[in-house]
């Protein structure tokens, strides 16, 4: 029971008088990597952006670790060992690469010199440009910045919004890589994407968001070999 | 001033004397212009309160130098000072933070109009005499003309604390949360930053540096009147502006090119006939540069607040 890293039940996300996200659960396991796909406007950032408390949910519960998050200010959230992507990287383009790793682990006040190498030891290309500003990197590189950023704050969970978004698909092989040795070396995921082919992939598990609320779940395995999965998210005829 | 000086030892000595005190003035102009450019780089918010702050350290220190020896007034002035910036923020401001940002202006307005009219209440509209602060009243002689020593102080004071100020934004862990909260709220937010916190910081230091200003302002100046902030208030935002509302540099040269500007004007011969225009000389020599360079001396290109 403890075990799960994140327990989010029924969670409710509404925007005046629309409904985005409407009732939904799941869970994250410790050591695991989770997916949630979905096509665009189906709730999903709103269900990450819910869970880290940049917005107040309407209802429901996220729990931590089984400790009761929700609403609770981003800044408690962070605290308690949730880093998140956000969608479209949103690195700080004013502060150098360093700076931008360091400001991950703004809550910390310890050394950052060993988490600083495992980072660049994921991405070597950082830390060849580590005084130059976050601003003037590839769309890749921001993408791999802002990885490296949420993980430089040890997070017993680290979420994703889209890291794919935008990408060359060549770059976006390469963050997938990156988040497979992530995961690989311990950390529990939890990615957001719409390119459900690569997520699915990855995924120990996966659930499918439509309309706001859940509409699939099961293995990552099993969700490449639904039929409504591929018609719908993997371009497959018929 | 204003006579036209003979031979060339009274030109130099002119020359000099309105070199220093345009300096000077400029300086004075830096300290206010910081919390202008700081609050705008973090909120893009004009506070239009600012100048009335500024007025109200001005006051404070008339008040406080009347009961307290100056070592225990002046550091007090800067305490309160700081106090009313912060209290200003959360009370006024912090409401509005979702709000559209001509809301929080017209707050900043509000705010403005309530400390003057405080002020006339408590003053009961006199014109206040600024004491007499030893050292910074007292007469210098430079290259041959009398001056006060404020006038020399304040240009050095003023690269001192930018410098600190330069170095605390650049150098340190709560610097590195204000360049990150001045781009990104919502961002910061998901690093663990509390962004009122921040926000805060960015009030206390910009009424601290008012606060100084004040005493090194106001020494020079006859009387506060619960006006007194807004002329000073307006100079300093537009050289915030002039340099590039958001730079710190940019408000320091902005401020101190006004400063000398406006003195230079101020001390041209009196037959000329044209020192009484010097504020409106000041405003059309800036709208003239702003014309060539609209995002000012060292603005960024576009606001690029998401
Ligand atoms: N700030 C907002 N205000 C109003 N509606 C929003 C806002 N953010 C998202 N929505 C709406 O909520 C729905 C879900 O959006 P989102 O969670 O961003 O979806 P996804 O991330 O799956 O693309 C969409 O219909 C979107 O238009
Ligand atoms: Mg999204």
């Amino acid at each position: 029971m403890s075990e799960d890293v994140l327990k989010i039940n029924d969670l409710k996300v509404r925007y005046g008088g629309i409904e985005a996200v409407r009732g939904i659960s799941f869970f994250v396991k410790k050591g695991e990597i989770v997916t949630l796909i979905g096509a665009n406007g189906a709730g999903k950032s709103s269900t990450l952006r819910a869970i880290s408390g940049l917005i107040k949910p309407a209802g429901g519960k996220v729990e931590l670790e089984g400790e009761d998050i929700t609403a609770k200010d981003s800044t408690t959230i962070v605290s308690k060992g949730l880093m998140m992507v956000p969608e479209g990287r949103r690195i700080f383009p004013n502060l150098s690469v360093l700076e931008n790793l360091k400001i991950g682990a703004y809550l910390r006040n310890d050394d950052l010199e060993e988490d600083l190498n495992m980072v660049y030891g994921y991405f070597p290309r950082l830390k060849e440009r580590s005084w130059q500003a976050g601003g003037t990197l590839s769309g890749g590189e921001q993408q791999m910045l802002a990885v490296g950023r949420a993980l430089m704050g040890r997070p017993k969970l680290l979420m994703m919004d889209e890291p794919s978004l935008g990408l060359a698909p060549i770059v976006v092989q390469d963050i997938f890589e990156i988040i497979k040795r992530i995961h690989e070396n311990g950390t529990t995921v939890l990615l957001i994407e719409q390119n459900a082919n690569m997520a699915l992939h990855v995924a120990d598990r996966a659930y499918v968001i439509e309309n706001g609320k859940i509409s699939l779940e099961g293995t990552g395995k099993e969700l490449l070999a639904d039929e409504k999965v591929q018609a719908a998210y993997l371009g497959a005829r018929g | 001033m204003g006579t036209l000086a003979c031979g060339k030892v009274h030109i130099m000595e002119y020359v000099i004397s309105v070199l220093l005190s345009g300096i000077s003035v400029g300086g004075q102009y830096a300290l206010i212009a910081i919390g202008y450019t700081l609050v705008y780089g973090i909120l893009r918010l004009i506070n239009f309160a600012h100048g009335d702050v500024f007025m109200v350290a001005g006051l404070l220190g008339i008040y406080l130098t009347a009961t307290l020896p100056i070592p225990v007034s002046l550091p007090l002035v800067i305490v309160f000072t700081v106090l009313l910036g912060f209290t200003i923020e959360r009370a006024a401001y912090k409401p509005l933070r979702e709000a559209p940002r001509m809301s929080v202006m017209i707050s900043a307005i509000g705010v403005s109009y309530l400390l003057q009219n405080t002020a006339t209440y408590v003053t009961g509209g006199q014109p206040m005499t600024y004491p007499t602060i030893p050292f910074l009243s007292d007469t210098v002689n430079v290259a041959g003309t009398q001056t006060k020593w404020v006038v020399i102080i304040t240009p050095f004071l003023v690269l001192i604390l930018v410098t600190f100020l330069t170095m605390l934004i650049n150098r340190t862990k709560v610097g590195m949360a204000m360049r990150a909260v001045s781009k990104d709220f919502e961002t910061s937010r998901l690093m663990g930053i509390r962004i009122n916190s921040v926000i805060s910081v960015t009030f206390i230091i910009g009424s601290a540096l008012a606060a100084v200003g004040s005493t090194l302002f106001f020494t020079n100046y006859p009387a506060i009147t619960p006006m007194a902030g807004a002329m000073p208030g307006l100079k300093a935002f537009v050289a915030a502006v002039f340099g590039g509302i958001g730079s710190i540099p940019g408000a320091v040269i902005g401020a101190f090119i006004i400063g000398i500007c406006e003195t230079i004007i101020k001390g041209l011969p009196s037959n000329w006939d044209v020192s009484v225009f010097s504020d409106a000389f000041t405003f059309a020599l800036l709208i003239v540069i702003l014309a060539f360079k609209p995002q000012g001396l060292f603005g960024e290109a576009a606001a690029d607040k998401v």
